[in-house]
């Protein structure tokens, strides 16, 4: 994924950060998960905008709409939505404390990273249960 | 053959090419993002399994149709900012580069208008 230098430059680009180049980290993963997340997300926040479409259309686009969501595609779309959406909350909080300036050294920045992976699990298989466990 | 010195010719195109609003944006959209998420997390669980006419009645409640629009256009706001950057930095062909950015921008404003419409449609029981 790494650019290439402008033409008649000779000087190095460093290498982008997933592939042969770095050992996997903690905050790498951590950082790229963030955006893949994101952008997961951003099917969810469609599938959310349909939603509120069905809804005001009437009972049967509403119908039409729960029985995907219901089927193996639209179980995979909301059980990842609530995984990526609880790993970007409490991902995303590590990054505003970031953007002040705290907890940016390399010790505090792993411990912030391993609470945001048990948060984010904890929070997704409640919340999951909360959903499907029930029955 | 251009009539600009080349220095007016470089102004204002630095590697930001714009100020702070778009970080600015994005996290101040994420701190508001955090209380209407938990809010939105809590509201959609609690109806799952809820027929028709309840979920209708629910999202018609005032604060509950208040809060829906405001988190649906605060999300496609903020995930518009965020595809943004993704699109920026991984897309290197111009027209294709260009041609993401105009439709993401525009994708997140007709969703922001349905879901407006929609819920106010819920909301005054038309």
């Amino acid at each position: 994924m790494s650019t290439s230098s402008p033409p008649g430059s000779n000087r190095p680009l460093s290498p982008f950060m997933i592939g042969p180049y770095y050992r996997p980290q903690l905050t790498s993963v951590l950082s790229i998960t963030h955006r893949i997340t994101g952008v997961f997300l951003c099917l969810g926040a469609l599938t959310l905008v349909v939603g509120c479409i069905a809804l005001a259309s009437g009972p049967a686009s509403w119908a039409a709409f729960s029985e995907c969501l219901g089927g193996p595609l639209g179980m995979l779309l909301v059980a990842g939505s609530v995984l990526a959406l609880w790993f970007h909350f409490f991902n995303g909080i590590r990054h505003l404390f970031w953007d002040v300036g705290s907890g940016l050294s390399l010790p505090s920045s792993y411990r912030s990273g391993y609470l945001v992976l048990v948060g984010a699990a904890l929070a997704a298989a409640a919340n999951l249960w909360l959903i499907y466990g029930r029955a | 053959m251009s009539l600009q010195t080349p220095l007016a010719r470089v102004r204002g195109l630095g590697s930001a090419k714009s100020g702070t609003d778009h970080w600015v944006g994005q996290r101040l959209t994420a701190i508001v993002l955090l209380p209407l998420s938990l809010w939105f997390l809590y509201f959609a669980t609690t109806l799952v399994g809820a027929d028709y006419g309840a979920i209708r009645a629910a999202v018609a409640q005032p604060w509950s149709a208040a809060l829906l629009a405001t988190f649906v256009v605060v999300v496609l706001y903020h995930a518009q900012l965020g595809l943004q950057v993704v699109i920026e930095d991984y897309v290197h062909v111009r027209w294709a580069e260009l041609s993401l950015l105009i439709a993401v921008k525009f994708i997140a404003l007709l969703g922001s208008v349905a879901v407006l419409l929609a819920v106010a449609r819920i909301a005054l029981g038309a």
